[in-house]
């Protein structure tokens, strides 16, 4: 239970957030017609869930601070790893990428690959043996006996 | 009640149709191979295989689904007992005897005592099922829209209160979950709300989109690099797995008393698993007249949470299959794809599916047994899968991710919408909310607005109505309870902590667990 777990602005920085949120849900639903109680438009129940959800970010903000011991259940440690979170999501922005353009084999091979990176374990290696192995995978579950509708291979979109 | 054993004794024949049974047996298998792997809990195994569902009918879709919920269940214990490791939370208190057992070189009885207190209870459960069931949905036949608005209200209130951490962030959470749901083309007025230009939203988020990125990417980025490989020299074989008569002896009344902590629990919608759990070791400990064993291998600190945990898995599929309100996250997910087969759960389920119902609950016992026999010969397997070092297990994981959001419908959007909702939800676990309200506000959100507005269209925009019909207005006051009750706990301020690093409420020492969940993800 170290400090770096701990982050006393989590409430803060969550409970703007949640405001925020629900100020722009409000904000959004009364561009569709709220109506009234008896005959609700479209925007009626978006921005009573909105208002809500704005107040609750308000008492989130005010609350009495929680000691810390009882964080350590939940909390995270607040050091985020940029590594990992980068290539995880690059590693799903390139499948999404390749799926379109190149076809479900470069798809395969790039989210495995690229997201291994985000381990500092893996090496080049492990990373292009784990995502062959996958491939094959990909190739014979998901293409050829369960028949996802994504070709092996193409060119352009 | 003699009608609803002849129901279910149609059931079995449903069951153990072979093509049902297969998918039964397969989802059993692949649920405890999930469950087997680090940081994957009964909510990513259920949320990568849902897209598998589609393609098969009703009957064997919800069956296997089901065998994968309990199967990963199960396959949670195995980490917990073996490695120290809970896959997911309500395992956390299984590590705390658990492993000390394994230590002592008694895992295997651990794992058996564990496969016959599951059996048990989840038979227990079964039962009252069968009774409840139709007695609840003789009653629920008159509900109308204020009584099914309350209800819901009731569920999302317990379920956003109850998960760990503070409750006025799990309120925010199910309220970010209903903002959620209500994007979309609006069933009343066909006005496209909250699609920001994109024509693939004006269909709903995708509910496996959601649960995945939540549950699957979302704890990978706050995992890597910090789950390492878990070296462990554990062997076991059959043979280490029988219980001696003594040891049968000491978890027979823990295993009954977890039983009953279940069923008890399972009534209460939006208790989770995991409180549950550790009220049932609370309970043991009490109990008990050596409670300094408790921690250092006890077997009936094994037997009570795990009985405990599958009774009220059973139990929780009451409300949802009978009225069609989901206790938890992964009752809210079985929901979802419950109505993505066509099927809407509710009163009318038993009747007019009394074949799928009454398959589901006799699956379960049919179910329960393919586990034990799954596991006898398996267990081997399940120890090396659970040394396979994260490294590995997520990038690989990520691919099943990406393939299965893709296959629900063919949509690339989708997968991009697992990477919005996977960085959203890291970034709320970071500030200490829960995230598995916001399915259970996906999932309630539009029969909650539908209810809502067919309330006040019946009563001409008359807010009364909830409180002129009494089932509402005593499901409201339920609900405005639980509000205050919360409302005096945060303005009665901090608790002072105990020094023995207890968590409030007598549960037992959490120190280890926070440890585990600190690592691990956190979801309850």
């Amino acid at each position: 239970m170290t400090d770096d777990v701990y982050h006393p602005k989590a409430d803060y920085i969550g409970g703007v957030l949640m405001t925020a949120t629900g100020v722009f849900v409000v904000l959004q639903s009364m561009g569709y017609d709220v109506g009234s109680l008896t005959r609700m438009g479209p925007g009626f129940y978006p921005a009573l869930v909105g208002a809500l959800l704005a107040l609750t970010g308000v008492g989130i903000v005010l609350r009495p601070k929680r000691p810390a011991v009882e964080r350590d259940a939940d909390a995270e440690p607040s050091r985020p790893e940029w590594r990992g979170w980068f290539c995880i999501l690059a590693g799903i922005a390139a499948f999404i990428v390749a799926a379109k353009y190149a076809g479900m084999l470069p798809a395969t091979f790039l989210i495995v690959f690229i997201s291994a990176f985000g381990d500092r374990m893996n090496t080049i290696k492990s990373a292009a043996v784990l995502a062959l192995v996958i491939s094959v995978v990909s190739t014979v579950v998901f293409w050829w006996a369960l028949g996802v509708q994504l070709p092996l291979l193409r060119w352009g979109a | 009640m003699i009608q609803a054993l002849h129901d279910l004794w149609g059931g079995f024949g449903v069951a153990l149709m072979p093509q049902n049974l297969m998918w039964s047996f397969f989802g059993v298998l692949v649920g405890n191979l999930i469950g087997v792997l680090p940081g994957m809990g009964a909510l990513s195994a259920i949320s990568i295989l849902l897209p598998l569902t589609y393609s098969l009918t009703p009957v064997p879709a919800i069956l296997m689904l089901a065998g994968i919920y309990y199967g990963s269940m199960y396959g949670g214990a195995i980490g917990a007992i073996l490695l120290n490791l809970p896959s997911h939370p309500p395992h956390a208190v299984t590590c705390l005897d658990g492993y000390p057992l394994t230590q002592q070189g008694k895992g295997g009885v651990a794992l058996s005592i564990t496969m016959m207190a599951s059996f048990f209870a989840a038979s227990c459960g079964i039962i009252v099922m069968v009774f409840l069931s139709p007695l609840l949905v003789s009653v629920a036949t008159d509900f109308g829209p204020p009584e099914l608005f309350a209800i819901m209200l009731l569920g999302l209130l317990c379920g956003a209160t109850m998960s760990r951490g503070a409750a006025l962030n799990g309120i925010a959470m199910a309220l970010l979950g209903l903002v959620v749901g209500a994007a979309g083309t609006d069933v009343n007025s066909g006005v496209a709300r909250f699609t920001f230009g994109f024509d693939e939203l004006s269909d709903k988020v995708e509910l496996v989109a959601l649960a995945l990125g939540l549950f699957g990417v979302s704890d990978f980025l706050c995992n890597v690099n910090r789950v390492k490989a878990v070296g462990s020299k554990t062997k076991l074989s059959f043979h280490d797995m029988k219980p001696s008569a003594a040891e049968l002896k000491q978890s027979f009344f823990p295993m009954l008393r977890g039983t009953l902590v279940g069923l008890l629990f399972g009534a209460m919608p939006g208790t989770g698993p995991t409180i549950t759990t550790f009220v049932a070791y609370a309970l043991e400990k009490r109990l008990s007249k050596t409670p300094d064993r408790f921690g250092q291998g006890a077997i009936e600190g094994v037997a009570a949470p795990e009985a405990s945990s599958h009774s009220k898995t059973q139990v929780d599929f009451i409300p949802t299959m009978s009225l069609g309100i989901p206790g938890d996250a992964v009752m809210a997910l079985i929901l979802g794809a419950l109505l993505i087969q066509g099927i809407q759960p509710g009163p009318q389920l038993i009747t007019e599916h009394a074949d799928l119902f009454w398959g589901l609950v006799a699956s379960f016992w049919v179910g329960n047994i393919l586990l034990i026999v799954l596991n006898v010969p398996l267990i081997g397997l399940w120890v090396r899968m659970l040394r396979l070092p994260y490294r590995y297990m997520f990038p690989s994981a990520l691919f099943f991710i990406a393939v299965g959001v893709y296959s629900t419908n063919n949509s690339l959007f989708e997968v991009g919408e697992v990477l919005v909702f996977g960085v959203a939800g890291a970034v709320l676990l970071k500030l200490n909310f829960p995230v598995a309200p916001i399915l259970l506000g996906y999932v309630l959100g539009p029969m909650l607005e539908e209810n809502f507005r067919r309330a006040l269209i019946i009563s001409r925009g008359d807010l009364s109505v909830f409180l002129s019909h009494p089932i509402s207005a005593v499901v409201l006051a339920i609900c405005a309870g639980i509000l205050l009750l919360q409302l005096f706990l945060a303005v009665r301020g901090p608790r002072v902590p105990d020094r023995a690093g207890r968590q409030p409420h007598n549960l037992p020492s959490a120190e280890p667990v926070a440890d585990h969940q600190k690592i691990l993800g956190t979801h309850s």
